[in-house]
Protein backbone atom coordinates (compact mmCIF):
# COMPACT_ATOMS: atom_id res chain seq x y z
CA UNK A 1 0.00 0.00 0.00
CA UNK A 2 1.26 3.46 -0.88
CA UNK A 3 0.39 6.86 0.45
CA UNK A 4 -0.73 9.26 -2.29
CA UNK A 5 -0.58 13.02 -1.73
CA UNK A 6 -3.26 15.00 -3.56
CA UNK A 7 -2.85 18.67 -4.56
CA UNK A 8 -5.58 21.13 -3.60
CA UNK A 9 -6.89 21.33 -7.18
CA UNK A 10 -7.79 17.62 -7.14
CA UNK A 11 -9.24 17.42 -3.65
CA UNK A 12 -12.73 18.05 -4.99
CA UNK A 13 -12.45 14.48 -6.29
CA UNK A 14 -11.53 13.07 -2.89
CA UNK A 15 -14.07 14.86 -0.74
CA UNK A 16 -11.34 17.16 0.50
CA UNK A 17 -8.80 14.51 1.48
CA UNK A 18 -5.18 15.51 0.86
CA UNK A 19 -3.77 12.04 1.44
CA UNK A 20 -5.04 8.56 0.50
CA UNK A 21 -3.73 5.01 0.77
CA UNK A 22 -3.91 3.05 -2.49
CA UNK A 23 -2.72 -0.40 -3.55
CA UNK A 24 -0.55 -1.08 -6.60
CA UNK A 25 2.88 -2.39 -7.57
CA UNK A 26 3.83 0.43 -9.97
CA UNK A 27 3.25 4.17 -10.02
CA UNK A 28 0.86 3.71 -12.93
CA UNK A 29 -1.12 1.03 -11.08
CA UNK A 30 -1.44 3.20 -8.00
CA UNK A 31 -2.66 6.17 -10.07
CA UNK A 32 -5.18 3.95 -11.88
CA UNK A 33 -6.26 2.63 -8.49
CA UNK A 34 -6.77 6.20 -7.44
CA UNK A 35 -9.12 6.73 -10.38
CA UNK A 36 -10.99 3.54 -9.52
CA UNK A 37 -11.49 4.77 -5.96
CA UNK A 38 -12.37 8.34 -6.96
CA UNK A 39 -13.65 8.67 -10.51
CA UNK A 40 -12.24 11.58 -12.46
CA UNK A 41 -8.54 11.35 -11.63
CA UNK A 42 -7.52 9.69 -14.89
CA UNK A 43 -8.69 12.48 -17.17
CA UNK A 44 -7.02 15.05 -14.97
CA UNK A 45 -3.57 13.50 -14.81
CA UNK A 46 -3.25 11.37 -17.97
CA UNK A 47 -3.09 12.62 -21.56
CA UNK A 48 -4.81 10.96 -24.52
CA UNK A 49 -1.94 8.48 -24.91
CA UNK A 50 -2.07 7.36 -21.30
CA UNK A 51 1.08 9.24 -20.30
CA UNK A 52 1.30 11.93 -17.66
CA UNK A 53 -0.06 15.31 -18.71
CA UNK A 54 2.58 17.93 -19.52
CA UNK A 55 1.84 20.01 -16.43
CA UNK A 56 1.55 17.18 -13.95
CA UNK A 57 4.59 16.03 -12.01
CA UNK A 58 4.51 12.79 -10.05
CA UNK A 59 7.11 12.04 -7.42
CA UNK A 60 7.94 8.73 -5.77
CA UNK A 61 9.21 9.85 -2.39
CA UNK A 62 11.74 12.56 -3.34
CA UNK A 63 12.27 11.67 -7.00
CA UNK A 64 10.39 12.81 -10.11
CA UNK A 65 9.23 9.57 -11.77
CA UNK A 66 10.40 10.97 -15.12
CA UNK A 67 13.93 10.35 -13.79
CA UNK A 68 12.92 6.79 -12.85
CA UNK A 69 10.88 4.46 -15.06
CA UNK A 70 7.91 6.79 -15.35
CA UNK A 71 4.56 5.11 -14.74
CA UNK A 72 6.27 1.70 -14.80
CA UNK A 73 8.38 2.59 -11.76
CA UNK A 74 7.94 -0.13 -9.09
CA UNK A 75 6.44 0.96 -5.79
CA UNK A 76 7.20 -0.64 -2.43
CA UNK A 77 4.96 -0.66 0.59
CA UNK A 78 5.25 2.52 2.59
CA UNK A 79 6.49 4.72 -0.23
CA UNK A 80 4.74 8.04 -0.90
CA UNK A 81 3.54 9.16 -4.31
CA UNK A 82 2.95 12.91 -4.69
CA UNK A 83 0.96 14.53 -7.49
CA UNK A 84 2.24 18.09 -7.93
CA UNK A 85 1.25 20.71 -10.50
CA UNK A 86 4.25 21.63 -12.66
CA UNK A 87 3.29 25.24 -13.24
CA UNK A 88 5.55 27.13 -10.92
CA UNK A 89 9.00 28.48 -10.79
CA UNK A 90 11.32 30.82 -12.56
CA UNK B 1 -3.25 27.85 -13.44
CA UNK B 2 -5.99 25.87 -15.13
CA UNK B 3 -7.88 23.91 -12.49
CA UNK B 4 -8.41 21.04 -14.92
CA UNK B 5 -5.04 20.35 -16.57
CA UNK B 6 -2.73 22.59 -14.45
CA UNK B 7 -1.56 24.42 -17.58
CA UNK B 8 -0.70 28.11 -17.27
CA UNK B 9 -3.46 30.65 -17.81
CA UNK B 10 -2.91 33.48 -20.23
CA UNK B 11 -4.16 37.02 -19.60
CA UNK B 12 -6.06 38.45 -22.53
CA UNK B 13 -6.94 42.09 -23.06
CA UNK B 14 -9.54 43.94 -25.04
CA UNK B 15 -6.98 45.38 -27.43
CA UNK B 16 -9.50 47.53 -29.25
CA UNK B 17 -10.43 49.18 -26.00
CA UNK B 18 -6.79 49.70 -25.01
CA UNK B 19 -6.02 51.02 -28.50
CA UNK B 20 -8.77 53.61 -28.14
CA UNK B 21 -6.92 55.35 -25.30
CA UNK B 22 -3.25 54.39 -25.42
CA UNK B 23 -0.88 56.63 -27.35
CA UNK B 24 2.88 57.04 -27.51
CA UNK B 25 2.49 60.41 -25.79
CA UNK B 26 0.42 58.91 -22.97
CA UNK B 27 3.10 56.28 -22.35
CA UNK B 28 5.95 58.79 -22.58
CA UNK B 29 4.25 61.05 -20.05
CA UNK B 30 4.01 58.17 -17.58
CA UNK B 31 6.40 57.25 -14.76
CA UNK B 32 9.91 56.11 -15.64
CA UNK B 33 9.10 52.56 -14.59
CA UNK B 34 7.11 49.57 -15.81
CA UNK B 35 3.97 51.41 -14.71
CA UNK B 36 4.10 53.68 -17.77
CA UNK B 37 2.64 50.59 -19.52
CA UNK B 38 -0.14 50.05 -16.99
CA UNK B 39 -2.70 49.89 -19.82
CA UNK B 40 -1.15 46.59 -20.90
CA UNK B 41 -0.66 45.11 -17.45
CA UNK B 42 -3.25 42.93 -15.68
CA UNK B 43 -3.73 45.23 -12.70
CA UNK B 44 -4.79 48.84 -12.35
CA UNK B 45 -3.74 50.60 -9.16
CA UNK B 46 -3.05 54.25 -8.47
CA UNK B 47 -0.42 53.23 -5.92
CA UNK B 48 1.27 50.01 -7.09
CA UNK B 49 3.80 48.10 -5.01
CA UNK B 50 6.71 49.87 -6.60
CA UNK B 51 10.43 50.28 -5.99
CA UNK B 52 10.97 51.75 -9.44
CA UNK B 53 11.32 48.59 -11.51
CA UNK B 54 11.88 49.00 -15.20
CA UNK B 55 12.74 51.68 -17.71
CA UNK B 56 16.31 50.43 -17.52
CA UNK B 57 18.94 51.57 -20.04
CA UNK B 58 19.03 50.23 -23.58
CA UNK B 59 22.71 50.58 -24.43
CA UNK B 60 24.08 50.65 -27.97
CA UNK B 61 26.92 48.12 -27.88
CA UNK B 62 29.22 48.98 -30.77
CA UNK B 63 32.39 47.66 -29.17
CA UNK B 64 30.80 44.31 -28.39
CA UNK B 65 29.23 44.21 -31.86
CA UNK B 66 32.66 44.74 -33.43
CA UNK B 67 34.08 41.82 -31.42
CA UNK B 68 31.27 39.55 -32.56
CA UNK B 69 31.08 40.71 -36.18
CA UNK B 70 27.59 42.10 -35.69
CA UNK B 71 26.06 45.37 -36.86
CA UNK B 72 23.44 47.14 -34.74
CA UNK B 73 23.59 45.55 -31.30
CA UNK B 74 21.90 46.74 -28.12
CA UNK B 75 22.08 45.55 -24.53
CA UNK B 76 18.95 45.81 -22.41
CA UNK B 77 20.67 46.48 -19.11
CA UNK B 78 18.27 45.09 -16.54
CA UNK B 79 21.03 44.96 -13.96
CA UNK B 80 19.86 48.50 -13.22
CA UNK B 81 16.65 47.40 -11.52
CA UNK B 82 16.11 48.15 -7.81
CA UNK B 83 17.21 44.70 -6.59
CA UNK B 84 19.51 44.11 -9.54
CA UNK B 85 17.45 41.88 -11.80
CA UNK B 86 14.47 41.78 -14.15
CA UNK B 87 12.50 40.02 -11.41
CA UNK B 88 11.52 43.42 -10.03
CA UNK B 89 9.23 43.80 -13.06
CA UNK B 90 7.26 40.65 -12.39
CA UNK B 91 7.18 41.05 -8.63
CA UNK B 92 5.92 44.62 -8.76
CA UNK B 93 2.99 43.41 -10.87
CA UNK B 94 2.41 40.25 -8.80
CA UNK B 95 2.38 41.94 -5.40
CA UNK B 96 0.26 44.84 -6.58
CA UNK B 97 -2.33 42.30 -7.69
CA UNK B 98 -1.84 40.12 -4.60
CA UNK B 99 -2.48 43.10 -2.32
CA UNK B 100 -5.64 43.93 -4.27
CA UNK B 101 -6.78 40.33 -3.90
CA UNK B 102 -6.36 40.62 -0.14
CA UNK B 103 -3.22 38.53 0.37
CA UNK B 104 -1.14 39.52 3.39
CA UNK B 105 1.81 37.20 2.79
CA UNK B 106 4.12 37.14 -0.25
CA UNK B 107 5.91 33.86 -0.91
CA UNK B 108 8.01 32.24 -3.61
CA UNK B 109 10.41 29.53 -4.63
CA UNK B 110 13.48 31.13 -6.06
CA UNK B 111 16.91 30.64 -7.56
CA UNK B 112 17.86 33.92 -5.86
CA UNK B 113 16.87 36.90 -7.97
CA UNK B 114 13.17 36.39 -7.33
CA UNK B 115 13.91 35.92 -3.63
CA UNK B 116 15.68 39.29 -3.50
CA UNK B 117 12.82 41.01 -5.25
CA UNK B 118 9.96 39.41 -3.33
CA UNK B 119 11.59 40.17 0.03
CA UNK B 120 12.21 43.79 -0.96
CA UNK B 121 8.81 44.48 -2.49
CA UNK B 122 7.02 42.77 0.42
CA UNK B 123 8.90 45.05 2.81
CA UNK B 124 7.89 48.04 0.72
CA UNK B 125 4.25 46.93 0.78
CA UNK B 126 4.23 46.06 4.47
CA UNK B 127 3.50 42.42 3.69
CA UNK B 128 5.08 39.42 5.41
CA UNK B 129 7.30 37.34 3.16
CA UNK B 130 8.19 33.65 3.07
CA UNK B 131 10.96 32.82 0.64
CA UNK B 132 12.30 29.36 -0.17
CA UNK B 133 15.70 29.02 -1.82
CA UNK B 134 18.15 26.18 -2.50
CA UNK B 135 20.67 25.98 0.37
CA UNK B 136 23.70 26.44 -1.89
CA UNK B 137 22.86 29.84 -3.40
CA UNK B 138 25.44 32.55 -3.84
CA UNK B 139 26.06 34.42 -0.59
CA UNK B 140 25.06 37.82 -1.96
CA UNK B 141 21.66 36.51 -3.00
CA UNK B 142 21.05 35.10 0.48
CA UNK B 143 22.08 38.37 2.15
CA UNK B 144 20.08 40.45 -0.31
CA UNK B 145 17.01 38.42 0.63
CA UNK B 146 17.46 38.13 4.39
CA UNK B 147 18.21 41.81 4.98
CA UNK B 148 14.59 42.81 4.37
CA UNK B 149 13.48 40.99 7.50
CA UNK B 150 11.14 38.35 6.09
CA UNK B 151 11.35 34.60 6.55
CA UNK B 152 13.94 32.86 4.38
CA UNK B 153 14.21 29.08 4.26
CA UNK B 154 17.30 27.48 2.73
CA UNK B 155 16.10 24.11 1.46
CA UNK B 156 18.44 21.15 1.27
CA UNK B 157 17.86 20.33 -2.36
CA UNK B 158 17.95 21.70 -5.89
CA UNK B 159 15.73 24.49 -7.16
CA UNK B 160 13.39 21.86 -8.58
CA UNK B 161 13.08 20.37 -5.09
CA UNK B 162 12.32 23.84 -3.71
CA UNK B 163 9.79 24.40 -6.44
CA UNK B 164 8.05 21.14 -5.66
CA UNK B 165 7.88 22.02 -1.97
CA UNK B 166 6.43 25.40 -2.89
CA UNK B 167 3.81 23.82 -5.16
CA UNK B 168 2.80 21.54 -2.29
CA UNK B 169 2.79 24.42 0.18
CA UNK B 170 0.41 26.28 -2.10
CA UNK B 171 -2.14 23.55 -1.45
CA UNK B 172 -1.67 23.90 2.31
CA UNK B 173 -1.37 27.70 2.52
CA UNK B 174 -3.92 29.06 0.03
CA UNK B 175 -3.99 32.36 1.87
CA UNK B 176 -0.38 33.10 0.83
CA UNK B 177 0.45 34.72 -2.50
CA UNK B 178 3.11 32.52 -4.04
CA UNK B 179 4.15 34.94 -6.75
CA UNK B 180 5.29 32.27 -9.18
CA UNK B 181 2.59 29.73 -8.40
CA UNK B 182 -0.90 30.94 -7.52
CA UNK B 183 -0.44 34.50 -8.83
CA UNK B 184 1.89 33.44 -11.62
CA UNK B 185 -0.56 34.47 -14.31
CA UNK B 186 -0.22 38.12 -13.25
CA UNK B 187 3.44 37.84 -12.36
CA UNK B 188 4.49 36.54 -15.77
CA UNK B 189 2.85 39.48 -17.55
CA UNK B 190 5.42 41.83 -15.98
CA UNK B 191 8.09 40.48 -18.32
CA UNK B 192 6.28 42.00 -21.31
CA UNK B 193 7.58 45.39 -20.17
CA UNK B 194 11.06 44.35 -21.37
CA UNK B 195 9.69 44.31 -24.92
CA UNK B 196 7.65 47.48 -24.43
CA UNK B 197 10.69 49.41 -23.25
CA UNK B 198 12.99 48.07 -25.95
CA UNK B 199 10.56 49.15 -28.66
CA UNK B 200 10.00 52.58 -27.11
CA UNK B 201 13.74 53.11 -26.60
CA UNK B 202 14.37 52.16 -30.24
CA UNK B 203 12.00 54.94 -31.30
CA UNK B 204 8.87 52.78 -31.32
CA UNK B 205 10.41 50.13 -33.52
CA UNK B 206 10.81 46.44 -32.78
CA UNK B 207 14.21 44.82 -33.18
CA UNK B 208 14.84 42.06 -35.72
CA UNK B 209 16.28 39.61 -33.22
CA UNK B 210 16.32 39.27 -29.44
CA UNK B 211 18.38 36.91 -27.32
CA UNK B 212 16.71 35.93 -24.05
CA UNK B 213 17.98 33.63 -21.30
CA UNK B 214 15.77 30.67 -20.42
CA UNK B 215 15.13 29.54 -16.84
CA UNK B 216 11.45 28.66 -16.64
CA UNK B 217 10.92 29.97 -20.19
CA UNK B 218 8.34 32.52 -19.12
CA UNK B 219 10.32 35.66 -19.86
CA UNK B 220 11.06 34.57 -23.42
CA UNK B 221 7.42 33.95 -24.29
CA UNK B 222 6.32 37.20 -22.68
CA UNK B 223 8.93 39.26 -24.54
CA UNK B 224 7.51 37.92 -27.81
CA UNK B 225 3.97 38.68 -26.61
CA UNK B 226 5.01 42.22 -25.66
CA UNK B 227 6.17 43.20 -29.14
CA UNK B 228 3.00 41.78 -30.66
CA UNK B 229 0.79 43.67 -28.19
CA UNK B 230 2.38 47.01 -29.06
CA UNK B 231 1.42 46.34 -32.66
CA UNK B 232 -2.10 45.25 -31.66
CA UNK B 233 -2.77 48.54 -29.86
CA UNK B 234 -1.29 50.68 -32.60
CA UNK B 235 1.96 51.90 -31.01
CA UNK B 236 4.19 50.54 -33.80
CA UNK B 237 4.13 51.64 -37.44
CA UNK B 238 5.22 48.26 -38.75
CA UNK B 239 4.07 44.82 -37.68
CA UNK B 240 6.94 43.31 -35.69
CA UNK B 241 8.76 40.29 -37.03
CA UNK B 242 11.11 39.53 -34.17
CA UNK B 243 13.23 36.41 -34.17
CA UNK B 244 13.45 35.21 -30.60
CA UNK B 245 16.45 33.11 -29.62
CA UNK B 246 16.92 31.35 -26.31
CA UNK B 247 20.07 31.04 -24.22
CA UNK B 248 20.77 28.24 -21.76
CA UNK B 249 23.69 26.88 -19.79
CA UNK B 250 24.95 23.53 -21.02
CA UNK B 251 24.58 22.15 -17.49
CA UNK B 252 20.84 22.87 -17.61
CA UNK B 253 19.64 22.94 -21.18
CA UNK B 254 16.38 21.02 -21.54
CA UNK B 255 14.95 23.56 -24.01
CA UNK B 256 18.11 23.87 -26.11
CA UNK B 257 18.32 20.07 -26.23
CA UNK B 258 14.72 19.73 -27.42
CA UNK B 259 15.35 22.45 -30.01
CA UNK B 260 18.46 20.68 -31.31
CA UNK B 261 16.68 17.34 -31.44
CA UNK B 262 13.69 18.76 -33.28
CA UNK B 263 11.25 17.43 -30.70
CA UNK B 264 8.58 19.19 -28.65
CA UNK B 265 9.14 16.89 -25.68
CA UNK B 266 11.19 18.60 -23.00
CA UNK B 267 12.96 16.07 -20.82
CA UNK B 268 13.70 17.32 -17.31
CA UNK B 269 17.36 17.37 -16.29
CA UNK B 270 19.35 17.60 -13.07
CA UNK B 271 21.07 21.00 -13.32
CA UNK B 272 24.78 21.44 -12.84
CA UNK B 273 25.92 24.91 -13.80
CA UNK B 274 27.31 28.12 -12.33
CA UNK B 275 24.30 29.91 -13.83
CA UNK B 276 22.16 29.14 -10.79
CA UNK B 277 19.48 31.67 -11.64
CA UNK B 278 18.76 29.61 -14.78
CA UNK B 279 19.17 26.20 -13.11
CA UNK B 280 15.63 24.99 -13.57
CA UNK B 281 15.74 21.40 -14.75
CA UNK B 282 12.00 21.13 -15.33
CA UNK B 283 11.00 24.45 -16.88
CA UNK B 284 7.29 25.16 -16.45
CA UNK B 285 7.04 27.26 -19.63
CA UNK B 286 9.67 25.37 -21.56
CA UNK B 287 7.25 24.06 -24.14
CA UNK B 288 5.87 27.55 -24.80
CA UNK B 289 9.38 28.97 -25.07
CA UNK B 290 10.29 26.30 -27.60
CA UNK B 291 7.16 27.03 -29.61
CA UNK B 292 7.90 30.78 -29.58
CA UNK B 293 11.49 30.22 -30.71
CA UNK B 294 10.47 27.96 -33.57
CA UNK B 295 7.53 29.99 -34.80
CA UNK B 296 9.58 33.21 -34.76
CA UNK B 297 12.46 31.74 -36.76
CA UNK B 298 14.83 32.04 -33.83
CA UNK B 299 17.28 29.55 -32.43
CA UNK B 300 18.34 28.13 -29.08
CA UNK B 301 21.80 27.23 -27.91
CA UNK B 302 23.63 26.31 -24.74
CA UNK B 303 27.05 27.35 -23.48
CA UNK B 304 29.57 25.85 -21.07
CA UNK B 305 30.48 27.32 -17.70
CA UNK B 306 33.80 28.47 -19.17
CA UNK B 307 31.98 30.22 -22.00
CA UNK B 308 29.65 31.86 -19.45
CA UNK B 309 32.63 33.35 -17.62
CA UNK B 310 34.09 34.51 -20.95
CA UNK B 311 30.73 36.11 -21.74
CA UNK B 312 30.68 38.03 -18.46
CA UNK B 313 34.23 39.23 -19.10
CA UNK B 314 33.53 40.17 -22.71
CA UNK B 315 30.50 42.29 -21.82
CA UNK B 316 32.30 43.98 -18.95
CA UNK B 317 35.44 44.66 -21.01
CA UNK B 318 33.67 46.01 -24.08
CA UNK B 319 30.64 47.82 -22.67
CA UNK B 320 31.25 48.42 -18.97
CA UNK B 321 28.29 46.31 -17.85
CA UNK B 322 28.80 43.71 -15.12
CA UNK B 323 26.31 40.86 -15.50
CA UNK B 324 25.61 37.89 -13.32
CA UNK B 325 26.13 34.39 -14.66
CA UNK B 326 22.76 34.43 -16.47
CA UNK B 327 23.96 37.50 -18.39
CA UNK B 328 27.09 35.56 -19.23
CA UNK B 329 24.84 32.86 -20.69
CA UNK B 330 23.08 35.44 -22.86
CA UNK B 331 26.30 37.03 -24.13
CA UNK B 332 28.03 33.69 -24.74
CA UNK B 333 24.99 32.44 -26.63
CA UNK B 334 24.86 35.68 -28.62
CA UNK B 335 28.51 35.11 -29.54
CA UNK B 336 27.90 31.50 -30.48
CA UNK B 337 24.86 32.24 -32.66
CA UNK B 338 26.68 35.17 -34.29
CA UNK B 339 29.66 32.91 -35.10
CA UNK B 340 27.26 30.37 -36.61
CA UNK B 341 25.67 33.06 -38.77
CA UNK B 342 22.28 32.51 -37.11
CA UNK B 343 22.32 36.07 -35.79
CA UNK B 344 23.29 38.22 -38.76
CA UNK B 345 25.16 41.50 -39.08
CA UNK B 346 22.24 43.05 -41.00
CA UNK B 347 19.87 42.53 -38.06
CA UNK B 348 19.00 44.97 -35.27
CA UNK B 349 19.79 42.76 -32.29
CA UNK B 350 18.91 43.16 -28.61
CA UNK B 351 20.43 40.97 -25.88
CA UNK B 352 18.63 40.78 -22.54
CA UNK B 353 21.09 41.09 -19.65
CA UNK B 354 18.84 40.38 -16.74
CA UNK B 355 20.87 40.39 -13.51
CA UNK B 356 23.75 42.22 -11.84
CA UNK B 357 27.20 40.70 -11.50
CA UNK B 358 27.50 41.55 -7.80
CA UNK B 359 25.02 38.75 -7.15
CA UNK B 360 27.39 36.05 -8.39
CA UNK B 361 30.91 37.27 -7.64
CA UNK B 362 31.94 33.79 -6.45
CA UNK B 363 31.82 32.56 -10.04
CA UNK B 364 34.61 34.97 -10.96
CA UNK B 365 36.80 34.44 -7.90
CA UNK B 366 39.42 32.47 -9.82
CA UNK B 367 39.11 34.48 -13.02
CA UNK B 368 39.56 38.13 -12.14
CA UNK B 369 41.48 39.98 -9.47
CA UNK B 370 44.14 42.65 -9.01
CA UNK B 371 46.81 42.92 -11.69
CA UNK B 372 49.37 42.77 -8.89
CA UNK B 373 49.68 43.46 -5.19
CA UNK B 374 52.39 46.06 -4.67
CA UNK B 375 54.18 48.09 -2.03
CA UNK B 376 53.17 51.79 -1.89
CA UNK B 377 56.25 52.95 -3.80
CA UNK B 378 56.89 54.16 -7.35
CA UNK B 379 59.52 51.47 -7.82
CA UNK B 380 57.11 48.74 -6.92
CA UNK B 381 54.50 50.18 -9.26
CA UNK B 382 57.00 50.41 -12.13
CA UNK B 383 58.11 46.82 -11.62
CA UNK B 384 54.51 45.59 -11.60
CA UNK B 385 53.65 47.57 -14.74
CA UNK B 386 56.67 46.14 -16.51
CA UNK B 387 55.82 42.61 -15.41
CA UNK B 388 52.19 42.84 -16.57
CA UNK B 389 51.84 41.06 -19.89
CA UNK B 390 48.05 40.71 -19.77
CA UNK B 391 47.35 44.24 -20.99
CA UNK B 392 48.46 46.17 -24.05
CA UNK B 393 51.11 48.82 -23.26
CA UNK B 394 49.57 51.92 -21.70
CA UNK B 395 51.00 55.31 -22.61
CA UNK B 396 52.81 56.91 -19.66
CA UNK B 397 54.85 60.02 -19.19
CA UNK B 398 58.57 59.36 -18.70
CA UNK B 399 60.14 60.02 -15.35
Amino acid sequence: MSKVRIPAQLRTLTGGAGELVIDGSTVGEVLKGLDAAHTGFAERIFDDNGGLRRFVNVFLDEEDVRFLDGLATPVSDGQTISIVPAVAGG
Amino acid sequence: MCDFCFGPLEVTYDYERVAATITRERVEAGPRSIWRYADLLPVADAHPVDLGAGFTPLVRADRLAAELGLGELWIKDDTANPTGSFKDRVVSVALTKARQLGFKVAACASTGNLANSVAAHAARAGMDSVVLIPHDLERAKVTMTSVYGGRVFAVQGSYDDVNRLCAELTSEQPEWAFVNVNVRTYYAEGSKTLAFEVAEQLGWRAPDHVVVPIGSGSQLTKVAKGFQELWEVGLLDEEPSVRVSGAQAEGCSPVATAFAEGTDVIRPVKPHTIAKSLAIGNPADGWYALDTIRSSGGSCASVTDAEILDGIGLLARTEGIFAETAGGVTIATLAKLAAQGVIRSDERVVAMVTGHGLKTVEALADVVGPTATIAPTLESFDQAMAADTDHAPTQRSSR
